[in-house]
């Protein structure tokens, strides 16, 4: 009986694991999942004595036995999993004081985000060792998208190709801080508030922080306008960046500004929303929840030159004619890199 | 000739304590405990004086013993033995306003310590996510314990500006947690089951209670803290911990509720009398609020002992086990992980048998002799 229901498993996922069994060391890692699990057991007679487990090790055999070729792997995932879920469930995390849950990120929200980082975006990253390996930095990019998606995949990029493995943490609008769900997980990954104090605490304590000055500007603008920079800010940023002391490193994004084509702009509804704005796409929301799907577009993020900002003396985070000047150049840059990226990009979605 | 310490709210347990350690301090010569009601704990051979400080006996008191410094303990969220919420509020500002007028008049006081809190700051989602010292508030606290400390450093600062000759500190304590805690916070900790807002987890600090005594005793002794002691400064433990964190460690179960209804069941409850759960308190519970120590760290060259998780643990071994405490259930993953382990173990060997009647099975997951056997 128990055989019986083991065979199915195996037959039908012969190939794929096969195929993963060939690309490890896989008698190693055999002999060793295996040695583990006779361990588990209490040795080797008794486990054909032990009929009460069978149900459960039916059910869980099977899955097993799908995975059979990554086995070790498998394993390692199911002991990693309940160990996370043990320092859940526990409580015994740490979170840092802006409300960083590094565990939570790592293992659950990093894994959501990535499948559309990875699959759907496809994301093409550039220069991202332009980040510095260590030491505070600020990374100044342009915004759009209607849903601040763009920010989620830098840190992705970022989180999964930096080679010092830097994490990214986002300056975030104070909407994201008022609404429920949102704002308890833009915490936990590290996001926090827009505001000079954060971003300073952040640098000095030697973060990558990343902000995106344009704003519900660039985020809710219209199709028409798509890739022409908005305004950035007061440039409150570069002063932030030149007392830190830290490098400004522009980065540019393409692919994200054609995810929700924005023909629209209900302003009636968002004022009764209290929202910035209310987008009117090509299938929102006149599909429903199924204009909430953003088009699958091809995206690339490029990393510039980082630009130091240690050269200026003290005073020149409160000179407004410099600020502006240094606003600009950063604009440009990255003005610039959207439009040679955009030049070499053949197609939207390919 | 030794220092003459005046302490009001030694009927409080944390005065009471603080008393004991000033009565023992060879550098103090006399120590003046003061409080509306008779303490209930001892005070170690201090002078209790019992003296209502929303009465102007106090400037009296302060003369007949030559008092040089005064610690304020007595600015508290609840009252001690049950009183409604206006007697509170009545005693915190109305008493300060006394406190403070009668130490203008003593020309002996040199030194003003106050307890005030970090609730000043509020807790709103504009705000930073770390307050210091200068952060301005955005959003005053619109009333409760909170706008009563509020208005307590209002009159604070109102004195130090007009005798500044007198070395005036001011002390924000995140929530004081200890193993007997008396505060909203505590009484909310000790529900069997924990309300939260859906949607939010909240970041808390604690500041355990022998900190707050040592910081105290720092700062009310001019020979350590100096001119350094004077101005405002926050004080908390070390790090922080989610909401969340805080009710798994303590193994009570959360209820997620929506926040309209948190705040008309809140409201309801207090009109009803059944709690004097304050908004702040729902505020707190939704934003959270973290501090920045430097200041005490730096200016004051003070390091709290107990960390934020370290002193809530401390409360959390006061408060005896919850419904889910974390030993029972990190055992219960901890069978779970055996019995998938054995599960692992047990498919491994049942493909390996498998294998050995069929080998014409792709059984990666086989032992080695059938994996020889496939190829």
């Amino acid at each position: 009986m128990a055989d019986a229901k083991v065979i199915p498993f195996g037959e039908g996922s012969g190939k794929r694991p096969r195929g993963r069994g060939a690309g490890r060391p896989g008698g190693h890692g055999r002999e060793d999942g295996h040695g583990r699990g006779e361990g588990s057991a209490d040795g080797r007679q008794r486990p054909p004595l032990r009929p009460v487990p069978e149900p459960g090790a039916a059910g869980s055999g099977g899955d097993g036995g799908a995975e059979a070729g990554g086995r070790p792997d498998w394993e390692q995932r199911i002991a990693r999993g309940l160990a996370f879920l043990r320092r859940r469930v526990t409580g015994e995390y740490e979170v840092d004081d802006f409300g960083y849950d590094e565990d939570l990120t790592e293992q659950v929200l990093m894994s959501l985000i990535r499948p559309v980082y990875e699959n759907y975006f496809r994301v093409e990253v550039r220069g991202v060792e332009n980040i510095p390996s260590e030491g505070g930095a600020l990374v100044v990019a342009n915004h759009s998208g209607t849903l601040p998606l763009d920010g989620l995949m830098m840190q992705v990029a970022i989180h999964d190709h930096h080679p010092a493995g830097r994490r990214l943490r986002l300056l975030a609008a104070d909407l994201v801080f008022t609404l429920p769900v949102v704002s308890e997980l833009a915490r936990k990954a590290g996001h926090t508030l827009a505001c000079t104090q954060d971003a300073e605490e952040l640098l000095g304590r030697g973060e990558v922080v990343g902000v995106m000055p344009e704003g519900f500007k660039g985020l809710g603008k219209p199709f028409g306008e798509r890739y022409k920079l908005q305004r950035f800010g007061r440039g409150g940023f570069v002063s932030t960046a030149l007392r830190a002391g830290v490098p400004i490193v522009p980065c540019s994004i393409v692919g994200a500004e054609e995810i929700y084509p924005m023909l629209g702009n209900s302003k009636t509804l968002a004022r009764l929303l209290g929202i910035p704005y209310f987008p009117l796409t090509p299938t929102f929301p006149w599909l429903g929840p199924l204009g909430v799907l953003p088009l699958p577009t091809k995206w690339t993020i490029q990393f510039g030159e980082p630009i130091a900002t240690d050269g200026y003396p003290p005073e020149a985070a409160d000179d407004p004619m410099l600020m502006f000047d240094l606003t600009d150049q950063v604009r440009e840059r990255i003005q610039h890199t959207l439009y040679t990226l955009l030049v070499d990009r053949g197609s939207v979605f390919f | 000739m030794g220092r003459v310490v005046l302490v009001t709210g030694a009927a409080r347990q944390l005065g009471g304590r603080l008393v004991r350690r000033l009565v023992r301090d060879p550098g103090v010569e006399r120590v003046v405990a003061v409080d509306a009601v008779a303490p209930g704990h001892a005070l170690g051979g201090a002078e209790f004086v019992r003296a209502d400080i929303r009465r102007p006996a106090l400037a009296r008191v302060l003369a007949q013993y030559r008092v040089d410094t005064v610690v304020h303990t007595d600015v508290t969220g609840t009252a001690l033995g049950g009183g409604s919420r206006a007697s509170v509020k009545e005693s915190n500002v109305i008493g300060t306003m006394q406190l403070l007028g009668a130490c203008q008049k003593s020309p002996g006081v040199r030194r003003l310590v106050v307890k005030s809190s970090t609730s000043v700051y509020g807790s709103a989602p504009h705000d930073p996510a770390v307050f210091t010292e200068a952060t301005p508030v955005r959003s005053l606290p619109s009333g409760g314990f909170a706008k009563d400390a509020v208005e307590v450093e209002g009159y604070v600062r109102g004195f130090a500006r007009r005798r500044p000759d007198v070395a005036v500190s001011v002390l924000r304590f995140a929530n004081i947690v200890g193993p007997a805690t008396d505060t909203p916070l505590g009484e909310y900790f000790s529900l069997p089951v924990l309300p939260t807002v859906f949607g939010y987890d909240p970041r808390l600090q604690f500041v355990h209670e022998d900190d707050v005594i040592d910081i105290l005793l720092l700062v009310a002794d001019e020979e350590r803290s100096g001119a350094r002691g004077s101005g405002t400064f926050n004080v908390a433990g070390d790090g922080v911990l989610l909401l969340s964190q805080c009710a798994r460690r303590l193994g009570k179960p959360t209820v997620p509720v929506l926040l309209p209804a948190v705040t008309w069941l809140g409201s309801a409850l207090r009109t009803a009398g059944v709690t004097d759960f304050a908004p702040e308190q729902i505020r707190l519970l939704t934003h959270g609020r973290v501090v920045s120590t430097a200041q005490m760290r730096e200016t004051l060259g003070f390091s709290a002992s107990y960390s934020t998780p370290d002193a809530f643990e401390d409360f959390a071994r006061g408060r005896g086990e919850g419904l889910l405490p974390p030993r029972a259930v990190g055992a219960a993953v901890d069978r779970l992980s055996s019995v998938a382990g054995r599960a692992a173990g047990l498919a491994v060997r049942r493909r390996a048998g498998f294998v050995e009647y069929d080998s014409g099975d792709s059984g990666d997951g086989a032992g080695d002799r059938a994996g020889k056997e496939r190829d």
